[in-house]
């Protein structure tokens, strides 16, 4: 419990918990999925699964933009940027993330031109300065990202800059929610809704989840109170046998999300028919792509691409582990072939996926404590 | 990635209403206002900023916890190193797309704050 010590509101999480056990019944698990893996990483980093009882599971859900991404995406990605002319640009989160011939990085020591950068924006200043190169920036992200990818577009369709181009895998979270919904092997009975994907989507959306599924949903914050209110709030709704929407994260989401963001997203991007997401497989119309309209700023448009699909490598059960139906160290290759420094699958690259969140807290103390152990 | 970096506005450009320097803990970056259009924000209102845009507008009270839970879960310095590295042209020897090679010697000279 070591970790209690650096709540900032000690006895209020102290109180939280214990309305959580109040309102838990014994008699009942309960199955909690949070969607957003900014919420995965807070849970394992603040020790939040001690403050509930054995009867409360978190399943961790799919909202980690780097470890849904299928590696086929990867290796199309890097083939267009084998071109010479072609500067290949993405987040940070995305240069360690294994493709078929190694990562982005891995190709950028072989040679490959690939840079970070921390802003789309910033992509399009580098096509800018380059007029002889191609800048091709590989977008990903949900809903939070996906606006600023679009703003990006609108200014270099104004600008007239036709040395830039977007190689676009961002999702939709909605369509994902009802894949794990409709999957027979998922049983989940709340869910903890992301915080900053709703800033711009709101808490409409998730309407039909409680209308038509009859599971609440409570819209949440980061901090440690914040999920454990939201446990309270979807327990509460358990209890009474209700089913409704609720924001916990009032003071950051509106009801009604970021109409400029939403406008921004509806001028450039149209949903795919179709598109793959990693353990979870084909999910109809949960990916956005560019329209007709922005057709010369799509890299899927401009360049040849291969359309590779990879199985991920067989010993990692990335996809187990990202339906919740195993916990990370249940995978064959956890700690030992996959760890954080050297990740095999995609939940172990990026902080917010389960595998390495779970590697960097979970496990080092149980590590730690079996080592005490067995000294003592 | 999905976690928003707090800033308050420090200065707007009226030739550029789209645009504004925004300080993090003591780094000021020219950051994105075009998806705040319908309710731009003054001079002193804090914003939340994702991948070098501003996403929403919040109080500077929430601005603080916002970075008090960035530290928590051990991201400030991401954050930090992120809002460093906004605007190649800037040129900060960050390991940013104008300049590929990391270079030593840049900390992150805000965090000292009481608050942060």
């Amino acid at each position: 419990m070591k970790f209690v010590d650096e709540f900032r509101e000690p006895e209020l999480i102290t109180k939280t918990s214990a309305e959580i056990r109040r309102l838990a019944d014994p008699d009942r698990h309960y199955r909690i999925m949070e969607v957003c893996g900014g919420h995965t990483h807070a849970i394992y980093r603040f020790g939040l699964k001690d403050l509930l009882p054995a009867n409360i599971e978190l399943i961790h859900g799919p909202g980690c933009p780097v470890c849904v991404l299928p590696m086929g995406r990867i290796d199309d990605g890097l083939a267009i940027a084998q071109n010479p002319d072609v500067i290949f640009t993405a987040f940070g989160d995305m240069m360690r993330v294994p493709g078929t011939q190694g990562s982005p990085l891995e190709h950028k020591a072989r040679g490959m031109d690939v840079r970070i950068v921390y802003s789309p924006a910033d992509a399009l200043k580098l096509a800018e300065k380059n007029p002889d190169r191609h800048v091709m920036f590989f977008a990903i992200g949900f809903e939070t990202t996906a606006p600023s990818t679009a703003l990006t577009l609108m200014r270099a369709k104004a600008q007239r800059l036709h040395n830039f181009s977007v190689f676009c895998n961002h999702v939709t979270i909605i369509p994902a929610i009802r894949a794990i919904l409709d999957s027979p092997d998922m049983r989940i009975d709340a869910f903890i809704g992301p915080g900053h994907v709703s800033t711009v989507i709101g808490c409409r959306p998730y309407e039909w989840i409680a209308k038509n599924e009859n599971k609440p949903v409570a819209v949440s914050g980061f901090e440690p109170l914040d999920i454990l209110q939201s446990i309270v709030m979807v327990l509460r709704q358990l209890k009474a046998d209700e089913a409704t929407i609720e924001n916990q994260y009032k003071r950051v989401v509106p009801w009604e999300g970021n109409r400029a963001a939403l406008r921004a997203m509806a001028e450039v991007f149209e949903l795919r028919p179709y598109f793959e997401w990693r353990g979870l497989g084909f999910i109809s119309q949960s990916a956005l792509r560019l329209r007709e309209s922005y057709a010369e700023w799509d890299s899927e448009q401009r360049f040849q691409v291969p359309g590779v699909r990879v199985t991920d490598p067989k010993a990692a059960q990335c996809g187990e582990v990202l339906k919740g139906v195993l916990k990370p160290h249940q995978c064959k290759l956890f700690g030992n072939e996959c760890t954080p420094e050297h990740p095999v699958g995609a939940l172990m690259v990026s902080s917010e996926g389960s595998c390495a969140a779970y590697f960097n807290y979970e496990h080092r103390k149980t590590a730690m404590v079996t080592s005490i152990a067995s000294v003592a | 990635m999905c976690l928003a970096i707090p800033g308050q506005v420090v200065e707007l450009f009226p030739d550029q209403p789209n645009t504004a320097v925004i300080d993090v803990v003591g780094v000021r970056r020219k950051v994105n206002l075009g998806l705040l259009q319908d309710n731009l924000p003054v001079q002193g209102d804090w914003v939340l900023i994702h991948v070098g845009f501003a996403m929403s507008k919040i109080s500077e009270a929430d601005a603080i916890d916002q970075m008090r839970t960035l530290r928590a879960l051990g991201e400030a310095e991401a954050a930090m190193q992120e809002v460093q590295g906004y605007g190649m042209e800037t040129g900060y020897g960050m390991e940013t797309a104008e300049n590929p090679e990391p270079s030593p010697g840049i900390l992150m000279p805000g965090l000292k704050k009481d608050w942060a």
